[in-house]
């Protein structure tokens, strides 16, 4: 017997929840209770009084059980809104990343240069090695870093997406 | 008025507060503080259970028969996972209850102290909602909050994880209701456009089918009576998961009986056959639909279900109504006003054809008491009284669904979701604190009664006279019945060896004990049983290999309905085999 996968499709779904302990692990919790992927996830919290967080999640799954992932989140109690992005219309989706790349002479030269055609900041340098700052759309963040690769790339860190509806009214 | 008073005391003061009658619990250091605050309160009653699954399913079979939450008080670490099982047959089957459990001081929580278990972290997939209070300051709205949560929308387990050390501080009580925002809002009516279409889907429904399920018994009395009314508007036919029986009366000609893999042949074809099937608080199971992709081809379906997640989630819907059973119904109701519905007779004349196929009945030997006819007997016996039957999990469990039959909601209490052995005897004391007067009746494998059977102390204990009438067959049947059709009759380890003798068992509690071994004999036991004033087993030697029929096969459509023994072939594909 062979066990099958079906076709699935990328969803960012923006989830506003109350910001109390536990609250992250009750997501995280439900998405791998019930073998739904995470792709990434951000939070951090968005009101004056810290009472409300925002929580930002890329998931990839059937359309069928994109639909359920939004559901099972709004029964949690602690959530107040899941709004899927993906399905609501144009958006905006940025991540921030930190690419440390290290190397001398053409190589240092070449890597300043591919930044600056990125708008990748450097926000630290040594005679040897820089890290840059870039902020972007991912699929922009996975070609600067593709491009690193070969002009001495040391390490990644990124902070995983948040995104928003364009246009003035709220999700 | 205000004052300051323990933890502890604020957790007794806001389940008086809450109407609590009855706390089924168990002791331990964490919880001490609790139950010195308990010590000669009047207002609650303490059960004490002998296991802590125990007391989570007594709360259960409470809660199920008096539509009021059960409420469960156990200690940290042993205590939290021995109840664990209970608060997941509780989440599977939308039972209310709150669970109370102690928890280690918070300034040793995470070092590994004592009896700590991380209980928040353990219960967070199988409770509605849960928390851990840090203050006793939040006691009072946190307590208030869960029984909102747990009672409300789609009914589940709470549990409140209090540290010892939040029992013992003081903070201030207040009389009044606490103060707190109320965020938990569950939708309970549907949309009025949404209404008007399943008024005129119903309307023009040929072959219609009302598939009912545990919702319309968790929206309390009024759903029942609803969804009488409807069936008498539109003469539809209703059938009924497992979860569901009772809220339809089972001697109605509509009634088709319950439906899926144990379902009669006429509930099956006619949810296969139908054009409209009406889902009223059910959520298309997997036990219920068989194979998905055969599962009712034909038809148009309205989902009414107070839980959005239920909606699609794994059969697609043309029509969801999101809301609470009987609001939704009571809006169906007025909006079908004077519409003519179809003439039905030809749909009914179908369903006549399908019942002749007598798919439940069985057959009788003179050699060993048939476990349908021993159901079937003290269905008969007992019916006028109006009993509660409570069931553990296996073939006694699908016998009893199928030979006994329910006219009123709350009367039946099983494990469906889960499907705990070791369920009914506890829900049976549970249900009998709730109802001291009436019949309570355990029906029991001889498997799954040794799972709790340490409960029987809490009946003597508490002079509850809970009735345990086990279908003796030494087998775990139904293991057996799944390796004879599926892996060619090798059964491993599925025979009840060592099984003790149960009616000496019964006088060791103080109970009495009643053997049935021959047919001649059932009734006057039957009869023994209910005359007693306490506590009774029943062991009732019944045939060691019956099979339970009808059956559908695993990965097979309705239509492929095994009705007898004789059509089983002892094997089954590899695909088959890994479905649940
Ligand atoms: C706690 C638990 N363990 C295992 C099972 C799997 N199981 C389902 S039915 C069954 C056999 C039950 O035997 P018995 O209680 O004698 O009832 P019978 O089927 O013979 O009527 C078993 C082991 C279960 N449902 N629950």
């Amino acid at each position: 017997m062979k066990i099958t996968q079906s076709a699935s499709e990328r969803h960012v779904l923006t989830v506003t929840v109350d910001n109390e302990a536990g609250i992250l692990a009750r997501i995280a919790g439900m998405f791998t209770a019930r073998g739904y992927n995470i792709d990434s996830l951000t939070v951090a919290d968005i009101t004056e009084n810290h009472s409300v967080s925002r929580i930002t999640i890329v998931t990839n799954g059937p359309p069928e059980v994109v639909d359920q992932i939004r559901h099972q989140l709004e029964r949690l109690i602690p959530v107040h809104k899941v709004v899927d992005l993906t399905e609501n219309g144009p958006y905006v989706e940025r991540e921030l990343a930190l690419i440390k790349v290290a190397g001398t002479g053409e190589k240092r030269v070449e890597a300043l240069r591919v930044a600056e055609i990125f708008r990748a900041r450097p926000v630290d340098t040594t005679t040897e090695s820089f890290v840059f700052e870039l902020t972007g759309a991912p699929q922009k963040i996975d070609s600067f870093i593709a491009l690193m690769r070969d002009l001495g790339l040391v390490e990644v860190g990124r902070t995983g997406i948040v995104g928003m509806i364009r246009g003035a009214t709220e999700a | 008025m205000s004052e300051e008073r323990s933890g502890a005391n604020i957790l007794v003061e806001s389940l008086v507060r809450q109407g609590v009658e009855f706390v089924f619990g168990y002791p331990g250091g964490a919880v001490l503080p609790i139950y010195d605050a308990l010590f000669q309160d009047e207002r609650i009653r303490h059960i004490l259970v002998r296991h802590e699954a125990g007391a989570a399913h007594a709360a259960e079979g409470y809660a199920r028969a008096t539509g009021k939450p059960g409420v469960v008080l156990v200690t940290s670490g042993p205590g939290a996972t021995n109840a664990m099982t209970g608060v997941a047959d509780a989440f599977m089957d939308s039972i209310p209850l709150v669970v109370i459990t102690g928890q280690v001081p918070t300034s040793v929580i995470g070092s590994d102290a004592f009896q700590e278990a991380d209980t928040i972290g353990m219960s967070r997939h199988c409770t509605k909602h849960n928390y851990l209070v840090r203050d006793p300051a939040q006691l009072a709205a946190t307590i208030d909050e869960a029984f909102q949560i747990a009672t409300t929308g789609r009914p589940g387990p709470v549990l409140i994880d209090i540290p010892k050390d939040v029992q013992i501080a003081s903070a201030l009580w207040h009389d009044g209701a606490p103060q707190r925002h109320i965020r938990y809002n569950p939708r309970e009516r549907a949309e009025a456009g949404d209404i008007a279409r399943a008024v005129s889907m119903i309307a023009a429904a040929e072959r219609p089918v009302l598939y009912t399920g545990g919702g319309v018994i968790n929206s309390g009395p009024r759903a029942a009576e609803l969804l009488r009314e409807l069936q008498a508007k539109t003469g539809a036919p209703v059938t009924s998961t497992l979860m569901g029986l009772g809220a339809f009366p089972a001697d109605s000609a509509d009634w088709l009986g319950m439906l899926g893999m144990h379902g009669t042949y006429e509930a099956n074809m006619a949810m296969n056959q139908a054009d409209l099937i009406v889902c009223v608080g059910a959520r298309f199971d997997d036990r219920v639909t068989g194979r998905l992709d055969a599962f009712a081809p034909n038809s148009l379906k309205i989902h009414i279900d107070i839980d959005r997640s239920s909606i699609n989630k794994t059969v697609h819907v043309d029509l969801p109504l999101v809301g609470d059973c009987a609001q939704v119904l009571a809006q169906i109701l007025d909006g079908l006003g004077d519409h003519q519905t179809r003439d039905l007779s030809d749909w009914k004349a179908r369903i006549d054809g399908w019942k002749q196929r007598n798919s439940l009945s069985y057959p009788r030997s003179e050699d060993a008491i048939a476990p349908q006819y021993a159901v079937q007997r003290l269905f008969e016996m007992t019916r006028d009284r109006d009993p509660i039957i409570s069931t553990e999990v296996g073939q006694h469990q699908m016998w009893a669904a199928q030979h006994f039959h329910f006219f009123a909601p709350n009367r039946w209490l099983t494990s469906g979701g889960l499907g705990t052995m070791g369920y009914g005897l506890p829900a049976a004391i549970g249900a009998q604190c709730g109802h001291p007067d009436k019949l309570v009746i355990d029906i029991a494998g001889d498997a799954s009664i040794q799972m709790n059977i340490q409960e029987m102390g809490t009946a003597t204990q508490y002079r509850l006279p809970v009735k345990v009438f086990i279908l003796n067959n030494e087998w775990m049947g139904m293991v057996r019945q799944w390796q004879e059709l599926t892996y060619e009759s090798r059964f491993s380890n599925s025979y009840s060896d060592s099984l003790p003798d149960f009616v000496k068992l019964a006088e060791a509690y103080g109970w009495k004990g009643i053997r049935i071994e021959d047919e001649s004999q059932l009734d006057a036991g039957i009869q023994g049983m209910i005359d007693h004033d306490g506590p009774v087993i029943v062991d009732c030697l019944v045939a060691k290999d019956t099979n339970c029929f009808p059956m559908i096969p695993s990965g097979a459509a309705h239509t492929e309905m095994l009705l007898h023994g004789d059509e089983v072939v002892g094997t089954v594909s590899d695909e088959a085999k890994a479905l649940v």
